[in-house]
């Protein structure tokens, strides 16, 4: 049996781990044989460069060896999958390595395209990758007045970043001693400052007590980089000095190339995270079209369910659970205070207060997570 | 040519159904139609209120069955 991963991050980093684990007895008895495919020898601990931003963290600090964090049995290639032959069971690679399948896991992730609204890449910073991060800091850090304008493009990825940036800001801000001198503007999507009911409702007058300025229904339409006026597709604007950008994603443009699905995410079972018309190929993460978060978290708790059932189709024939929408995510409420939103395809989340203790779980997770993502914890 | 879609964003808490929905706006063309499915009791207000605002277009907005069906065209 030939378990084919593609992608490197943490969804398929604990697919790999946690199938090499329940399959170890296979895997030495040359029965089962797990190779993973991944464009970089690198993994990257993506939450931490909300930390980045706010020069609390280093980059070099949110990354591991990808080969360091598998189990010694999977087979690790850094060679990027290239071209996808369903029918018949085979994945081609960037340097033309062609592997046979009998199960293929998806996870390839997502990427951000700034580039898609006109003038967002030039005229907004974002805190979304490596670089980005660490030019976003060297702004904040001299800003000395005016205004800084958040906006939110959709989809995006880790649903309460926006959040968390703003409370951010405002403690940084508080912190150097300037709140009164800038103006945080924060703009979002849908008719309400978050997604998350329950969110939107808990952080509306936390915003008012710490004069953060909201206006909802803001879709970034455009943004006037000459003028430092950015636009939405709903016909206001804001002037700004700083711009921040959550940015727009995609899915990995190896998919859209494979026409595996529009904007690059898979259509998949919502319970049993197989590709629809494909029962031997299982998807997770941000790569899913499903209506579940783009974050860390769910791919976890989707790589568990993934993992248990193709392990006992391999040892009983059949699979043994659905996934039932599970996400946990942390919220950082400012720079010492946190709480988490929890829940699933049935069940609200029910937000609790913000207190340090949550804050130090985070803190303490940040480092979890590499006992996380080697599928220990 | 006009495509017609569903978007299925009933039991989804987070992007919730009105993300979902502005997202499959975004990937479609202007004339192309999304019925959009939804158990979010707000979704009935919720939706119309941005397609107004952006200047799409409401073609039908119905519950049944405990569902929000909400038919749109997409104007610009």
């Amino acid at each position: 049996m030939r378990i084919l991963v593609v992608g490197g991050g943490t969804g398929g980093t604990i697919v790999a781990n946690n199938l090499a684990r329940r399959l170890s007895a296979e895997i030495r008895a040359r029965k089962v044989r797990i190779t993973m495919l991944s464009a970089s020898d690198k993994h990257m601990y993506q939450p931490g460069l909300l930390y980045v931003a706010f020069g609390q963290m280093t980059p070099d600090a949110l990354y591991r060896d990808q080969a360091s964090l598998l189990e010694e049995s999977i087979n690790f290639h850094v060679d990027p999958a290239a071209k996808f032959d369903l029918d018949n069971k085979r994945v081609t690679t960037q340097s033309g390595k062609v592997h046979e399948y009998d199960i293929l896991v998806m996870a390839t992730g997502s990427r951000i395209v700034p580039e898609t609204i006109p003038g967002l890449a030039e005229g907004a910073e974002s805190f979304y990758t490596e670089a980005g991060a660490v030019k976003l800091f060297k702004k904040l850090r001299v800003i000395q007045e005016g205004t800084v304008a958040v906006v939110v493009g959709v989809p995006h990825k880790c649903p309460i970043a926006p959040i968390e940036f703003v409370f951010s800001l405002h403690d940084y801000f508080k912190a150097r001693g300037i709140r009164d001198k800038i103006k945080i503007k924060y703009h979002y999507p849908i008719g309400r400052i978050h997604t998350i009911k329950e969110v939107a409702t808990w952080a509306k007058p936390e915003f008012d007590r710490m004069g953060i300025e909201y206006e909802t229904l803001f879709n970034v339409g455009e943004v006037d980089v000459e003028n430092q006026v950015v636009k939405s597709e709903e016909g206001t604007e804001t002037k700004y000095d700083l711009l921040v950008a959550i940015p727009p994603h995609r899915g990995m443009e190896v998919l859209e190339q494979n026409n595996l699905g529009e904007g690059g995410w898979i259509p998949t079972d919502r319970f049993k995270l197989t590709m629809i018309g494909h029962d031997d190929v299982y998807v997770l993460g941000d790569t899913t079209n499903l209506p579940v978060s783009k974050t860390g978290s769910a791919a976890h708790f989707e790589a568990e369910v993934v993992a248990e059932n193709i392990a006992s189709i391999i040892k009983i024939g059949v699979p043994v659970r659905e996934y039932d929408g599970k996400v946990y995510c942390f919220i950082e409420t400012g720079h010492d205070s946190a709480t988490y939103a929890m829940f699933n395809y049935q069940t609200p989340p029910d937000l609790k207060s913000p207190s340090k203790p949550m804050h130090w779980f985070k803190m303490a997770y940040n480092q979890m997570y590499w006992t996380s993502v080697r599928g220990l914890l | 040519m006009s495509d017609s879609k569903i978007v299925d964003a009933r039991d989804t808490f987070c992007p919730g159904p009105l993300m979902e929905l502005i997202t499959h706006m975004k990937q479609c063309s202007v004339g192309d139609t999304l019925e959009l499915l939804s158990t979010d009791e707000g979704s009935g207000a919720d939706v119309p209120e941005w397609v107004n605002k952006v200047g799409h277009e409401i073609l039908s907005n119905e519950k049944i069955d405990g569902v929000w069906h909400i038919k749109i065209r997409k104007a610009k």
